[in-house]
């Protein structure tokens, strides 16, 4: 089987690997580099749990071939918080009840955050759009919607 | 056979090698790779080109050339394509929008392809290395296709003209129930004197609802105005049925969003 | 948040530590971090693949099956079929001694609903494993199927499982499930109206984000490692033990994180068949739905269809209910049998009547197998006899809240099934209903208490 190289940045850290021809970036990240944040729940473009940021945008790694990614800047869940200090949007999912299985978890945090890099002080509707690609089976979304809000006031007052 | 990608600097190269059996091209990713996905073992190898043209947006002289690989999000944030935004941003989530580009919603099947619905309705060009051809004629022979589009080129609505509709059942967006996008364009005295209307999900790719253009000209756009188009909107429709809704429902419902989008 | 601290004063403790006070969820942290282990983020070096091959027809006889060419595929690594599994016939409720044994892990002779289980084949990659699965021959025999549980239950129907005989669950009870009480028919005879309504309902997919699946590790201690996302743990543990005629003890079953289950992952399905793939290569296995079969095979909620007849009083007192409820199974019992008896214990509703009838039937047909779903037997019976109730509350001229509040149970009422209500706060609810929806109802109801006789 052809094997290709593949080299990016995950999460600020250099990554190189030998990869089969045709494996997505979401299989790449979880089966050959270690990183399990981004979740496998329908490989089909649907359920939004495998988003990444690729070079500032949100993709979608179950439909993104890992060797179209050589030279990026990618970010999953795993590198939102730094030296064990949550970031605003994980602060916000714990306190506000945004989880409940977890597993749309890396997600939406990942879409949220896409969002608030953007749009600091995003209206309600922006949350909501901003999540439209993302499904959450167990909260109702209400918990989430306010989670990222909350994260956006909270960076609002610190950035104050 | 595992799968494999080979990218070439052009489309030239890029067509030769598509020639192979079990060839597709890789666009944004989002039928492709959802296919292989899937277990469609019928693709084997996937084929993309690097050429510039194919990303590049030019808008001058009223017209729109849009390359093949250019995104709906890119559509969605150019300034002067601003008239057709609100069809663009029908389409998937954010991270769909992202990825998904414009030469591959010619080829999405319903009820996927919202935005091929507008460019119908726009009476968009599509381009290939083989030349041109209208999008009503691409559309009718894309199962057969092999030439890479490298673009879509479209005259720009007149402001005011472009209307677009996307009906479906989770808020604050799913997939389509169904769609539809119509220039319409207005005497001086407000009647209608040129209508193009298409239609998604009333087949198994976009089309165009003549019988309902025809009843629309020389009319009002108001209640009794619209009503003979209405009343001729699902002639020559075969909807889909799938999980989202019967060939039935979407049948008895397009008269009504019809009529929303026309008195809108 | 806002507790109502007039209800039930008599009994409420108010030096709770836990009860109405905010605290964090434990899983939380590993969720928001990305840190919380899910069944598939164990990967192991050699691990195979499983993908199964399945039943295209929703009935028909194996003639034979070809797996020749599926083994000689780059990468194939096993191929299995029913003489593979020591004791492939099974039913996960045995273990609390509901049987018979009815289903197949993987086929054998027979298919009985399009999407079953014939053959699984295990390969290096998930690619190589569909490619192998695409080249599996199976000649079927296509047999005459039925879809609707009224049409199983006449005679003549096509018989769908061979292992119960007829198209029903047999209870010891005999054909259904059954609640007498009073004389139903005395009450009807003596009532000011009769309302007779049938209700029914579709499967219902539980749509998990989260696919159902499992990876299995075997161990150098001839024990096997099964990291899974079951909701049901041992039931799971147990059945894999009959099905693979394994100890228990050779069984490590790995699991409680489950990414949204809702009733879905408590079948034993994905465990036993990749356990046996890594028993016979000795490799690690992973078999995880795709999302296709998550919403076209993996147990849906049954399919119900729900007759009430009630006799009512001029004064909005119901003196009669016959209900009859029917739980498509589908092709395999599966939880079903306990669901329809569910429905016989859970109606007629939180209503104090004094005659009762109650059948319920759990019908073989072959659609996708059933299962449970949060309330199962309970959920779509609860929107039948609600929907009945406003209906019987408009055929007497009476505002529907009201009705219910004449209707309902209160402590000391015997229920159908001879259980003395105790605890009951149905009035209590209402009353607040009634407040929070700002649907006012006559002060007497707004004076009623739980306590029959006052508190």
């Amino acid at each position: 089987m052809a094997k290709v190289p593949v080299q990016f940045t995950l999460n600020g850290s250099e990554e190189a690997e030998f990869i089969d021809s045709g494996t997505t970036l979401l299989n790449a990240l979880r089966d050959k580099i270690g990183d399990t944040s981004p979740k496998g729940g329908c490989h089909q473009g649907t359920c939004g749990a495998c988003s990444v940021i690729i070079d500032g945008e949100l993709r979608l790694s179950c439909l993104t071939l890992a060797e179209t990614c050589s030279g990026a800047a990618i970010t999953t869940l795993s590198g939102l918080s730094e030296s064990g200090v949550l970031h605003p949007l994980q602060r916000a999912f714990l306190d506000t009840f945004a989880t409940q299985c977890g597993f749309c978890t890396p997600g939406m945090i990942i879409a949220a955050k896409v969002l608030l890099d953007h749009t600091p002080n995003p209206s309600r509707d922006e949350v909501v759009e901003a999540l439209s690609g993302n499904i959450c089976r167990c909260t109702g979304y209400e918990p989430i919607i306010q989670a990222v809000l909350t994260a956006a006031r909270a960076n609002s007052q610190n950035a104050a | 056979m595992a799968l494999a990608l080979q990218t070439f600097p052009t489309v030239k190269d890029a067509n030769a090698a598509l020639k192979a059996a079990g060839t597709r091209y890789l666009g944004g990713g989002t039928l492709v790779v959802r296919a292989a996905n899937e277990g469609d073992v019928s693709v084997s190898g996937l084929v993309r080109s690097t050429e510039p043209v194919l990303s590049a947006i030019a808008v001058s002289g009223g017209m729109a050339r849009i390359g093949a690989s250019v995104t709906m999000a890119a559509i969605a944030r150019h300034p002067e394509l601003g008239a057709l935004a609100k069809a663009v941003r029908a389409v998937g989530g954010p991270a769909i929008r992202n990825m998904a580009t414009i030469g591959g919603n010619l080829f999405a099947p319903a009820p996927y392809g919202d935005f091929a619905v507008a460019l119908l309705a726009l009476d968009a060009t599509v381009s290939t290395d083989n030349g041109e051809l209208p999008i009503e004629t691409f559309l009718a022979g894309r199962n057969d296709s092999r030439a890479i589009v490298t673009s879509v080129s479209f005259t720009l609505p007149k402001a005011g003209t472009f209307r677009f509709l996307k009906v479906s059942r989770v808020k604050p967006k799913g997939v389509s129930v169904l769609s539809i996008a119509a220039v319409l364009e207005q005497a001086a005295d407000g009647t209608i004197s040129s209508a193009r209307i298409a239609l998604g999900c009333m087949a198994d790719r976009p089309m165009r609802a003549r019988a309902a253009e025809k009843a629309l000209l020389g009319k009002t756009l108001d209640r009794d105005g619209i009503a003979p188009a209405l009343a001729a909107a699902t002639e020559g429709t075969a909807p889909i049925t799938d999980p989202i809704a019967s060939a039935w429902y979407r049948a008895e419902v397009l008269p009504v969003h019809l009529g929303r989008l026309l008195l809108t | 948040m806002e507790l109502r601290k007039n209800y039930f004063a008599d009994v409420r403790k108010d030096d709770l530590h836990e009860i109405g006070q905010p605290r964090p969820r434990s899983d939380s942290p590993g969720h928001v971090t990305g840190k919380t282990a899910f069944f598939a983020d164990r990967n192991f070096p050699g691990m195979l693949h499983l993908k199964m091959v399945r039943s295209p027809h929703h009935h028909a006889r194996i003639r034979s099956i070809d797996t020749s060419e599926a083994e000689k595929h780059p990468g194939v690594v096993k191929v299995l079929t029913a003489k593979d599994v020591p004791h492939n016939v099974y039913t996960i409720l045995i273990l609390i001694q509901i049987g018979p044994e009815d289903e197949t892990v993987l086929a054998d002779g027979k298919v009985r609903w399009k999407g079953e289980a014939v053959v699984a084949v295990l390969a290096e990659t998930e690619r190589a494993a569909q490619e192998a699965a695409a080249k599996v021959k199976v000649d079927y025999e296509v047999l005459p199927a039925v879809f609707d549980m009224e049409e199983a239950l006449k005679p003549g129907a096509p018989l769908v499982n061979e292992y119960h005989g007829q198209n029903y669950y047999l209870y010891d009870s005999g054909a259904c499930r059954k609640v007498r009480f009073g004389d139903v028919e005395a009450g009807f005879a003596g009532a000011d109206h009769i309302l007779e309504q049938s209700y029914q309902s579709s499967p219902i997919e539980h749509a998990p984000t989260e696919t159902t699946g499992c990876v299995v590790m075997p161990e150098g201690n001839d024990r096997f490692t099964c990291y899974t996302n079951t909701q049901a743990m041992f039931f799971t543990l147990d059945n894999t033990s009959i099905i693979l005629q394994m100890p228990g003890s050779k069984l490590h079953f790995v699991g409680g994180t489950v990414g949204g289950g809702f009733g879905g992952k408590v079948d034993v399905i994905v465990e036993p068949i990749a356990i046996l793939g890594a028993k016979l290569t000795g490799r690690p296995v992973s078999f995880i739905y795709s999302r296709e079969e998550e919403m076209q095979i993996s147990s849906p909620r049954a399919a119900e269809k729900v007759v009430i007849k009630d006799g009512v009083m001029k004064d909005g007192r119901i003196i009669a209910r016959k209900v009859t409820g029917y739980t498509d199974a589908g092709a395999y019992s599966r939880h079903s049998p306990y669901g329809a008896q569910k429905g016989a214990g859970h109606y007629p509703g939180p209503y104090t009547i004094p005659n009762v009838w109650i059948d319920t039937y759990c019908v073989y047909t072959n659609r996708t197998p059933s299962s449970a779903m949060r309330g199962f037997g309970v959920t779509i019976g609860d929107f039948a006899l609600e929907v009945q109730m406003d209906k019987l509350a408009r055929l007497i001229g009476m505002d529907p809240l009201e009705f219910r509040f004449i209707n309902a149970y209160r402590d000391g009422d015997m229920k159908a099934h001879r259980q003395p209500t105790e605890g009951a706060a149905l009035i209590e609810c209402m009353q607040e209903a009634s407040r929070a929806a700002n649907w006012p109802v006559a002060e007497k109801y707004m004076a009623m208490s739980s306590y029959k006789n006052g508190a």
